[in-house]
C-alpha cells in the first residue's frame, strides 16, 4: 500500500510530512513510557519482522496481491506509540533504501500505515477485548478483528488524501469502493498473521504482550514492598514474592 | 523464575524471531506474489497509475528489493531481504534501546520494570 511519488500533489504531501513529523514526536515521548529493558528488544524485533513480512505479497484476487501492514500487531505487542514507531522505521528504510514508496510521499505513508493502522488497530482491539472473555483465546480473537479492520482503515485514509490532493479525475465513491473492497480481502491475511504472532508470544511470555497486561493470571515477580515487613534480607524478599498473583485489575 | 531467567527467555524470543524474519526475507520472499498490490490495482483500474513517478532513490543499490548487479533473481531478492533485515535491526534496536533505557536517576531498575507493568495496564484499561 506504499504510495509512490506523483499520486498525491506536492502541497498535500508536504502537509502530510509535517503531520507525520508531529505524530512521530508524540510517539517518541509515548514510547519512553511503554518501553523498558525487557520490551525494547521486543520492539526492535517487531520492526524487523514487519520489514520481512511486508516483502511477502500474497495473492488476494485475480491479478492482485496484498501484504502485511503490521500496525495492529505492533501496537498490541509493544504498545501503540512504540508500535507506530516500529512500523515507521520500516517505512523510512523502505523509502530511502529500497525505493518502495516515494520520498515526497513518505509522510503520507507514515500516516496511513504507521499511524492509522496502528491506532485504528489498537482502538478496535481495546473495544473488542472488552466484549470477549479475558483469556488468551479472547485476546487473540480481539487482535485478529483489530488487524482485519486496520487494513481498510488505512486504505480509507489513502482515499481521503486522494480526494484532497489527487492529481486525476475520478469519482471519489468509485475509488473508495475499490480501495476498501480490495483491502477487505487483504485484511484477512493481516488478521491471520497477527493472530499467529500474538498467540505465539502469549504462549511463551504472556506478560510481554502489551495489550494483555493485567488481563491474564500470571506468575509475576513483584518486589515485596510491605507484604512481608519482617523479612528484610534480599533473598528472603525475592522468595516470598515468587508466588502466583493475579494482577490488580 | 528469576529475573535473569526471564531476561534469557526474552533473548530467546528475539533470537528465534530474528531467525524467522531472516528466513522470510532471505528465502521465502522469492516466492512472494509479484502481482500489483491493492493500491496499484485500484490505481490501474481507476486510471491514475500513470501519475506515479520514479522514486528519488530508484538508483539505490537495493532498489525494488534486488541487489544491483546480481543477475540471479533468487539470490538478488534474498540478499536484499537479508540486507533489509540487518538495516532494520540496527536502526530499530538502536532507537528502542535508547527509548527503553532507564534514566540514571532511576533508583532501582529491576523494581521499575514491575512498576511499569502496573502503570501501563492502568493507563490502558
Amino acid at each position: 500500500m506504499h504510495i509512490p511519488d506523483g499520486f498525491i500533489n506536492a502541497p498535500v504531501s508536504a502537509a502530510a510530512g509535517v503531520v507525520a513529523i508531529g505524530a512521530l514526536a508524540v510517539c517518541l515521548r509515548g514510547a519512553r513510557r511503554e518501553l523498558d529493558e525487557q520490551t525494547a528488544p521486543l520492539a526492535g524485533l517487531v520492526a524487523v519482522f514487519v520489514f520481512a513480512a511486508q516483502m511477502l505479497n500474497f495473492p488476494v484476487a485475480a491479478g492482485t496481491s496484498g501484504h502485511f501492514l503490521g500496525g495492529a500487531m505492533a501496537a498490541i505487542l509493544v504498545g501503540p506509540y512504540a508500535g507506530a514507531l516500529a512500523v515507521s522505521v520500516v517505512l523510512v528504510i523502505q523509502g530511502l533504501v529500497f525505493a518502495d514508496g516515494g520520498l515526497s510521499a513518505l509522510g503520507l505513508n507514515i500516516i496511513n500505515m504507521g499511524m492509522v493502522s496502528t491506532l485504528a488497530g489498537y482502538g478496535v482491539f481495546l473495544l473488542v477485548r472488552k466484549l470477549l472473555l479475558k483469556t488468551k483465546t479472547g485476546i487473540v480473537a480481539a487482535a485478529a478483528v483489530a488487524a482485519y479492520i486496520s487494513v481498510p482503515a488505512s486504505a480509507f485514509f489513502f482515499v481521503l488524501e486522494y480526494a484532497i490532493g489527487g492529481a486525476g479525475t475520478f469519482s471519489f465513491n468509485q475509488v473508495l469502493a475499490a480501495m476498501v473492497g480490495v483491502h477487505a480481502f487483504i485484511g484477512i491475511g493481516e488478521a491471520v498473521i497477527t493472530a499467529l504472532v500474538i498467540s505465539a508470544i502469549l504462549a511463551v511470555r504472556p506478560d510481554l504482550v502489551y495489550g494483555a497486561r493485567g488481563l491474564l493470571p500470571n506468575l509475576e515477580l513483584r518486589p515485596a514492598l510491605s507484604a512481608n515487613p519482617s523479612n528484610s534480607s534480599d533473598s528472603a524478599t525475592e522468595t516470598s514474592s515468587l508466588h502466583a498473583s493475579r494482577s490488580a485489575e | 523464575m528469576t529475573v535473569s531467567a526471564r531476561n534469557k527467555r526474552v533473548a530467546w524470543i528475539v533470537v528465534v524471531g530474528l531467525l524467522l524474519s531472516s528466513v522470510l526475507a532471505g528465502v521465502v520472499s522469492f516466492y512472494a506474489s509479484s502481482q500489483p498490490d491493492g493500491l496499484e490495482r485500484v490505481a490501474e483500474d481507476k486510471g491514475f497509475l500513470g501519475n506515479a513517478q520514479d522514486s528519488a532513490t530508484k538508483d539505490s543499490p537495493l532498489a525494488d528489493y534486488g541487489v544491483k548487479g546480481v543477475e540471479n533473481e533468487r539470490l538478488s531478492v534474498g540478499l536484499a531481504g537479508l540486507a533489509g533485515v540487518g538495516i532494520t535491526l540496527v536502526a530499530a534496536f538502536g532507537l528502542f534501546y535508547a527509548l527503553g533505557r532507564k534514566r540514571p536517576e532511576d533508583p532501582d531498575s529491576v523494581a521499575a520494570s514491575g512498576d511499569d507493568v502496573t502503570a501501563t495496564s492502568n493507563a490502558a484499561g
